[in-house]
């Protein structure tokens, strides 16, 4: 990580001038920078090592038959992955992206509590330190899913499902610290000058999104710690015997579960806000209109998290309620889309990897939200649930969604983090694979899953081979080609084109009036915002 | 928003995070290790020494750490733009804390209103009846589905007793932080003092009352964590309730040491005031538990 070179020039204090040398800077740390790098690779780190599991699960589903895996293992590697890619992988990414350039975007000279960002930031590897060591004991790890329904995870659970609830406890401390770190920066760090209605797009998505975090994050704490004292210390929160309801598990999860699938994509819609006008060289179309969409999205993800359980066995007002709350997110979402749209319209457009990423980013979430509004759909859901074809809609949004948005904003930004130009046949290499991997592995499996193979089973009926096997080769294309994106970061970062303070010819905002590579510091005296 | 724009105070280097994050993962890693050991009724069980071990470099981070932000507040580094920033940092911390509450009462209000009447026959789903035939759904649950299981209460606790002492004291004690922090506002300091330390006596009365009705239910009562959702309710509702009692008391003290001190004056006291953001919330939480627990 030598993205960070010394600078002579800045207006900080006197006693702390560039980073610390060694090991050190890392752990003591309180810049951004330095911060938000960590984040990032962390992030990264945890995408191979929850990629390596779907390898496992992909291996094993390549033919029908059991045979690579216990059934035990792979109970376990389905739960581990989805808990590492949601908690581990994309959360962590965007909070990375936030603590590099939100307080660039906004003119802030770091984050508003430095401290505890450090402290957010540490927290993350001792949980996931926790919780990946249990896949070494005896009983092994959590199998319960990455949705731990009760009574799998509080009855039927192996004895580890103590360190997840108290890993779940780290991670839940370290995005509130995290979030309200984000929510004091913008809301108190802006440049003289820089309304609220005058924010990037990018810091506005975060700036909710921090919001849904700080809202939900202990609804998931309260959740896990109804489940610690059911398994320990008899209460009956989720056993009927008691007076209690299983389903009450359900509801309280889903509280939490919905936001968080909006907490993984709203940074990714304003990542996207951002690059799209900068590649189309016209400003965003309808910016008013983003805020407030992205506003509604994250209202209305409050009232929807039922479209989960509408087999479980709920009233049909609920179940016609709930239904028809979540159709309406298609509203602001469809918004969203169409200005992206009309953002391209008649732009002068030119396909670098950001917009490449950006630009399937649109068409592939699309079609994720498409099966999310059949899956709306009340009673066709008791065909489509714990089928394959939920498999294929949380991977249409999460992957081309939220990965993809990463991904942009990685190319977006690694000549400012780095100082150096990215290799672009390389990034365009990496983004056609990783399009036509994430393809293949994912649309087969809207078809396996109408035709009912139920999700997280070891083995499956002979008349899904031909696509699986499909999936499998995709999933393995998509794979390999994130070794490449590893290689193409460690290449930048060592070497390259040297960049310009402004490598977008149409990009805009705060970040590009300073130098590249950014400076230790940035924004010491805040800038004025006209 | 644009007021003076000083330089914002950015923290060199801190060892403090670190240990903060030692410290936590310990402790808790110690924790559900004994817990383990608990429910597999192992004899012996190294969780407690991990726990303790992390509890010390807690109480180490937290000694030192706010020692270090007290002492740069007095050194005169924070501006007022710092300070917008603890106070949205604190508010913003305080919201989560009704998240926290918002998931258990939402456990409550939904076994009450929803999953229990349907497990006693009522309304579409009343097929669970069938599980336990007989089965009457009343709050207080006197009578568990399975009694075996779950031996349920002969009787709870009263609201007009204990309760209603308690939610006196506690309602008091929000009034009385509040002429503590006028008394700071006009610089009395005398006053500040006594109605500070009203505030703690009657923090630690409302405790051990608390502590009284435990013991009460337990043993008198057999009102149990294990006997059914009302038991279950009932003490992760007050229980965590009297644990940020126990919190906010605390952080109430120190800052009745750091007045003694000669800390705060009648412009900056964020620590001060924070911690009674703090006390205030605590209070408002209990209101809604002396309604939906103790008195409907
Ligand atoms: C128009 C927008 C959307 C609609 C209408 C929608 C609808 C749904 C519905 C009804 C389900 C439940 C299906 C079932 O279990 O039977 C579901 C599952 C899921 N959705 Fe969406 N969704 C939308 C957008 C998103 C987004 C943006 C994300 C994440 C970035 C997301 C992530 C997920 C995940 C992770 C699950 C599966 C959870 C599980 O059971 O493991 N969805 N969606
Ligand atoms: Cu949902």
């Amino acid at each position: 990580m030598s993205a960070v070179i010394d600078h002579t020039a800045h207006a900080g204090h006197d006693h702390h001038h560039g980073p610390a040398k060694g090991l050190m800077r890392w752990v003591l740390t309180t810049n951004h920078k330095d911060i938000g790098s960590m984040y990032l690779w962390f992030s990264f780190i945890m995408f191979l090592v929850g990629g390596s599991m779907a390898m496992v699960i992909r291996a094993e589903l390549f033919q029908p038959g059991m045979q690579i895996v216990e059934p035990e293992f792979f109970n376990q590697m389905t739960t581990m992955h989805g808990l590492i890619m949601v908690f581990g992988a994309v959360m962590p990414a965007f909070v990375g992206l936030a603590n590099w350039m939100i307080p660039l975007m906004i003119g802030a000279p770091d984050m508003a509590l430095p401290r505890m960002n450090n402290f957010s930031f540490w927290l993350l590897p001792a949980a996931f330190g926790i919780l990946l060591s249990t896949l070494f004991t005896e009983a092994g790890g959590p199998n319960f899913g990455w949705t731990f329904y009760a009574p799998l995870s509080t009855t039927y659970a192996p004895e580890s499902v103590t360190f997840f609830i108290f890993g779940v406890h780290l991670m839940g401390v370290s995005s509130i610290m995290g979030a309200i770190n984000v929510v004091a920066t913008i809301l108190n760090l802006r440049a003289p000058g820089m309304t609220l209605m005058k924010m990037p797009l990018f810091v506005w998505t975060w700036l909710i999104t921090a919001f849904l975090l700080i809202a939900v994050m202990p609804v998931l704490a309260g959740c896990v710690t109804m489940m610690l004292m059911d398994i320990h210390f008899g209460t009956s929160f989720f056993s009927a015997a008691g007076g209690g309801d299983p389903v009450l598990f359900q509801h309280v999860f889903w509280f939490f579960g919905h936001p968080e699938v909006y907490i993984m994509i709203l940074p990714a819609f304003g990542a996207v806000s951002a690059i799209i006008p900068a590649f189309a060289r016209k400003p965003l179309f309808g910016y008013t209109s983003m805020v407030y969409a992205t506003a509604s999205i994250a209202f209305l993800s409050f009232i929807v998290w039922a479209h989960h359980m509408f087999t479980v066995g709920i009233p049909l007002t609920g179940e016609l309620f709930f239904m028809y709350a979540t159709m309406l997110i298609a509203v602001p979402t469809g918004v969203k889309v169409f200005n992206w749209v009309s953002t391209m319209w008649r732009g002068s457009m030119t396909f670098e990897a950001p917009m490449l990423f950006a630009v399937a980013f649109v068409i592939l979430f699309t079609i994720g939200g498409f099966s999310g509004l059949m899956l709306a759909i009340a009673p066709a859901d008791f065909q489509y649930h714990d089928t394959y074809f939920v498999v294929a809609h949380f991977h249409y949004v999460l992957v081309p969604g939220a990965i993809f948005g990463i991904f942009a904003s990685a190319y977006f930004w690694l000549p400012k983090w780095t100082g150096h130009m990215y290799d672009e046949v390389l990034a365009k290499t990496h983004f056609w694979m990783s399009f036509i991997g994430m393809n293949l592995a994912f649309f087969p499996m809207h078809f396996v899953g109408l035709a009912g193979m139920p999700r997280r089973i070891p083995d499956y009926n002979l008349q899904f081979a031909d696509f699986n096997m499909i999936s499998s080769i995709g999933a393995f294309t998509f794979g390999a080609s994130q070794l490449l994106f590893l290689f193409i970061v460690i290449k930048c970062i060592r070497g390259g084109k040297p960049a310009p303070a402004k490598p977008w010819d149409g990009a805009e905002g705060l970040e590009w009036s300073v130098p590249s590579p950014a400076p230790y510091h940035t924004f010491s005296t805040p800038p004025e915002v006209k | 928003m644009s007021q003076t724009h000083e330089q914002y105070y950015v923290p060199a280097q801190s060892k403090w995070p670190i240990i903060a994050t030692i410290g936590l993962s310990t402790t808790l890693y110690g924790l559900g290790a004994w817990f383990n050991d608990l429910s597999a009724e192992r004899a012996e069980s190294n969780g407690p020494l991990i726990m303790f071990v992390g509890a010390l470099f807690l109480a180490y981070m937290l000694h030192g750490w706010f020692a270090d932000v007290i002492r740069e507040s007095r050194g005169g580094l924070y501006s007022a733009q710092m300070d917008r920033s603890f106070r949205w940092g604190m508010s913003w911390f305080i919201f989560s804390e009704v998240m926290f509450f918002v998931a258990f009462f939402g456990a409550l209000f939904y076994v009450r209103t929803i999953s229990g009447p349907w497990l006693g026959g009522e309304g579409d789903k009343g097929v669970t009846n069938m599980l336990w035939e007989g089965f009457e759904f009343t709050w207080p649950l006197l009578s568990n589905p399975d009694n075996k299981l779950f031996p349920p209460p002969s009787a709870v606790i009263d609201a007009w007793q204990l309760p209603l002492i308690n939610t006196i004291l506690l309602v008091t004690s929000s009034f009385t932080v509040t002429f503590a922090h006028h008394a700071l506002k006009k610089n009395k300091r005398g006053a500040l003092k006594a109605w500070l330390a009203v505030t703690l006596v009657l923090a630690v009365a409302f405790l051990a009352l608390q502590v009284e009705e435990y013991i009460f239910a337990y043993q008198e009562l057999g009102l149990t964590l294990g006997s059914g959702i009302y038991g279950a309710t009932f003490f992760m509702l007050t229980g965590f309730h009297g644990a940020h009692v126990t919190m906010g008391a605390i952080i109430l003290a120190v800052m009745l040491v750091r007045i003694m001190k000669g800390h705060f004056d009648a412009e900056q006291h964020f620590g001060f005031e924070a911690a009674s953001w703090y006390w205030h919330f605590v209070d408002v939480v209990w209101i809604g538990l002396f309604i939906f627990v103790y008195v409907l």
